[in-house]
């Protein structure tokens, strides 16, 4: 296979390396937004003080992956957004509110925060329901059907838990005392209702798509898969353990539930992949059938060579500046 | 009924609209911030970093919601348009794809550290993380402007089956139209950011605010539009020449002329009707239009009737370039004004103030009337000579459309009430603040850098700021 052959399966490949930045980082801080504790003041200012420095940038993840969609795979945007229209709308919707609710929040009268701060829950979790009902329409191919929408309903319910596991497990690594135990206790309950969608999913999932059922259940390949709904559970029920038992002492390991629901997405992202792979739209559109002209993805792929790399090393940076737990969030 | 095509041009119109207003201030407020910060590292006076933090705030929420509403932009190609995609998305993608790696990353990155890093990190570094986010934003028109340019003035391309291909990268950023609207928005950004401080911090006056702070930066506001306004008529002259050469149809209907003729004259007024191919009402100054397009009182300019169904529609063009004309010059009348009292010392009485104030979003208009004859200015085509707009729309439910439309201009209406009402409540909250370096009194400042600007203001004492 030569380079230019190659890249459509590389930018498939940067895609999904996107989408997974994104599930993870984007997620945990519209996680955060899912649990916004609407009793406690100051519950509430520490946890948005935990996301302040990023979420900007995370969501610029989100661009991206959409951006490669549609430099790499124009074909492949159209179909996805024309089909997707009404659950994209209501993305944006809700990342609008949130995003300025976020912002306000911090400036506005007094009298107006609460207003804000329910605009921020209410806008995070509107936005990660539609995400997971885009993940669900679009592992159907964009079927029609009653069936099909009621397996995105479902696709919607997992993705906003997953989102809360992850913005939970964020707020062990970020906070301490009584509002870490509070995020511990919710992320539980999350990360029982992701392992339940996860259950759901992988059963419908080759029921309704014979091609799946196909490559989970044919030797040898089902062998190459076993592992990684073992690892998932492993991972899901020691990532349990430690939340029902925070705060350990000297809150050692509290990056632990973080790092373990972030390889939880991880292992998620690579079931689909080999459920799907080399499909950009499953069972209707190849990648390579749906790439743009060789010359557009080399000019691009350079770019993306040399400024991922420092991307992904100031976002390192970034995220190293304001390690530790949180503190007030000020402007200086 | 509408139909999706002109509902989705409603929708896109709106939501590039909205999303405009606040680029076109954050893309020059951060360069403001920077330079409020370097003053403060050089000469230590507390006065800058007073107008940092103030400032800061109002930048946070203005890129925020640039962000936010720039989301949907990037949806909006595939949701509405996938026409644009399917011809052009060769030099379009990566053109957006360059935006978002080496522009969008690094300023919400930076961001971060620029909002909330000034006491994690050394004073140099915080001033860096300014500058890189300034750089980000300015890399990001940069980028968007190239594409928007590309469409109007495309070349470096070539079609094959109808869908554009690249062959010279070099050319297609850098084609004909890209450095004059690169630098005219550039301008107009910080012709914006300027009238904005300017503007508020009168408010901030006229409620009695006793500190230096809004007085230095009202003063820097002033000088820098002052400035700028003549280099951005300059630069609009040119862009203007730009346009006769490549698109001379726009230009025909900006200065509303019908008939190929010689001598034209400028129109100041007139009422455009595109049914009877005239003008009514007409209030002209005789050859002016081809002394100034052609640099020749006798010069001949080419009129709409040489592009019968190729010719934007005249009225919207024709009055967006009066009212971008007449916001510019009253925007220079009233720098110079300022600028020359401030200079010479002067007390700015409260109906200047007032002025100021009622101007502060004057670079809103003023932009958007801009892009109005350049965007509608192209029609009726998406790429010039490539892509008609109605051949890139998409074959959706009108309904959806007038759903999603509906939504997104209730929410703007919504943002924008909150916008405004909360920049003039940090105003007015920032008047009962007390002065940030009183601690200070006393000690000396440094260097008469930091002063020169204060006391310009400060010899006014007692007199009627009000």
């Amino acid at each position: 296979m030569t380079f230019d052959e190659l890249l459509p399966y590389i930018f498939l490949f940067l895609m999904a390396l996107s989408v997974l930045i994104y599930a993870v980082l984007d997620g945990f801080d519209l996680g955060v937004g899912i649990l916004l504790h609407q009793t406690d003041e100051d519950f509430r200012n520490q946890m948005i003080a935990s996301i302040g420095p990023f979420w900007d940038a995370n969501e610029t993840w989100l661009v991206l992956a959409i951006g490669i969609l549609l430099i790499a795979f124009p074909e492949a945007h159209n179909i996805f957004l024309r089909e997707l229209y009404m659950p994209v709308l209501f993305l944006i919707i809700g990342l609008i509110i949130r995003g300025i609710a976020f912002d306000f929040r911090a400036k506005a009268v007094t009298k107006y925060k609460r207003l804000w701060d329910w605009l921020f829950q209410g806008g995070s979790i509107l936005a990660a329901a539609s995400q997971g009902f885009m993940m669900g329409s679009y592992v159907l191919g964009f079927e029609p059907g009653l069936n099909a929408f009621l397996f995105s309903c479902l696709s919607a319910i997992g993705v906003t838990a997953a989102y809360a596991y992850i913005g939970g497990a964020w707020l062990v690594l970020k906070t301490e005392g009584e509002l870490q135990k509070f995020a511990a206790k919710k992320a539980r309950v999350a990360g029982w209702i992701t392992a339940l969608g996860v259950v759901v999913i992988c059963l419908t999932n080759p029921m309704i798509n014979p091609d799946v059922a196909a490559r989970w259940f044919t030797l040898p390949a089902a062998i190459l898969i076993i592992p990684i709904p073992l690892m998932l559970f492993l991972l899901l029920y020691s990532t349990d353990y430690y939340l029902k038992n925070v705060p350990f002492k000297n809150d050692i390991g509290c990056w632990i539930p973080f790092a373990s629901v972030a390889g939880i997405f991880f292992l998620c992202l690579i079931g689909l992949a080999y459920s799907y792979y080399p499909y950009v739209i499953p069972n209707r559109l190849l990648a390579v059938d749906a790439a743009s002209s060789t010359a557009s993805l080399k000019f691009i792929f350079y770019g993306v060579a040399i400024v991922l790399p420092i991307i992904l090393i100031y976002t390192f940076l970034s995220y190293r500046l304001f390690k530790g737990k949180t503190t007030k969030l000020e402007y200086y | 009924m509408l139909d999706t095509l002109i509902l989705s041009r409603m929708q896109f119109g709106a939501n590039i609209s909205f999303h405009i207003l606040f680029p076109s201030i954050s893309i020059a407020l951060v360069w403001y911030l920077f330079y409020f910060k370097v003053r403060h590292e050089i000469s230590g006076h507390p006065v800058w970093m007073r107008n940092y933090r103030f400032w800061v705030k109002i930048f946070a929420l203005t890129f925020a919601i640039g962000v936010v509403t720039g989301i949907t932009m990037s949806f909006q190609f595939g949701t509405n348009w996938p026409g644009f995609m399917d011809t052009v998305g060769n030099i379009a993608g990566p053109l957006l794809g360059y935006e978002v790696l080496t522009a969008f990353f690094m300023e919400a990155t930076f961001l971060g550290a620029m909002l909330y890093g000034m006491k994690r990190l050394p004073s140099w570094m915080h001033t860096l993380a300014t500058l890189l986010v300034a750089i980000g934003t300015t890399m990001s028109a940069f980028w968007i402007l190239a594409l928007n340019s590309w469409m109007q003035t495309p070349q470096g391309h070539i079609m094959i089956d109808g869908v554009a291909h690249p062959e010279d990268w070099w050319a297609i950023i850098f084609n004909p139209s890209f450095p004059y609207r690169f630098f005219h928005v550039v301008l107009a950004s910080g012709l914006t950011a300027s009238f904005l401080i300017a503007g508020i911090s009168a408010y901030r006056l006229l409620k009695n605010d006793t500190k230096k702070a809004p007085k230095v930066a009202l003063q820097s506001a002033m000088t820098v539009a002052a400035i700028l306004i003549p280099i951005q008529i300059w630069v609009g002259d040119l862009h203007g020449l730009n346009t006769l050469e490549h698109q001379p149809q726009k230009v025909a209907a900006m200065e509303g002329i019908w008939e190929t003729q010689k001598g034209v004259p400028l129109l100041l007024f007139a009422i455009p009707d595109e049914e009877e191919r005239t003008n009514h009402f007409e209030i002209a100054i005789p050859k002016l239009a081809s002394l100034i397009l052609t640099h020749d009182p006798e010069g001949e300019i080419q009129g709409l009737n040489d592009f019968i169904g190729k010719h934007p529609p005249v009225k919207p063009v024709f009055y967006a370039f009066r009212v971008m004309i007449g916001v510019g010059v009253a925007m220079l009348l009233l720098s110079w004004f300022v600028s020359f009292k401030t200079w010479r010392k002067k007390v700015l009485n409260e109906i200047t103030l007032k002025i100021l104030v009622l101007m502060s979003f004057s670079g809103w208009v003023a932009t958007l009337a801009g892009w109005y004859v350049t965007e509608i200015g192209r029609q009726p085509y998406l790429v010039s000579g490539i892509l008609m707009v109605k051949d890139a729309v998409t074959n959706i439910a009108p309904s959806n459309v007038m759903i999603s439309l509906s939504l997104y201009l209730t929410l703007y209406v919504f943002i924008m009430g909150a916008f405004l009402h909360t920049i003039f409540y940090m105003a007015r909250k920032s008047v009962r603040v007390d002065e940030y370096d009183e601690e200070r009194q006393g000690e000396p400042d440094s260097g008469p850098n930091a002063r020169s600007p204060i006391e310009a203001l400060e010899s006014d004492k007692g007199v009627n700021w009000k």
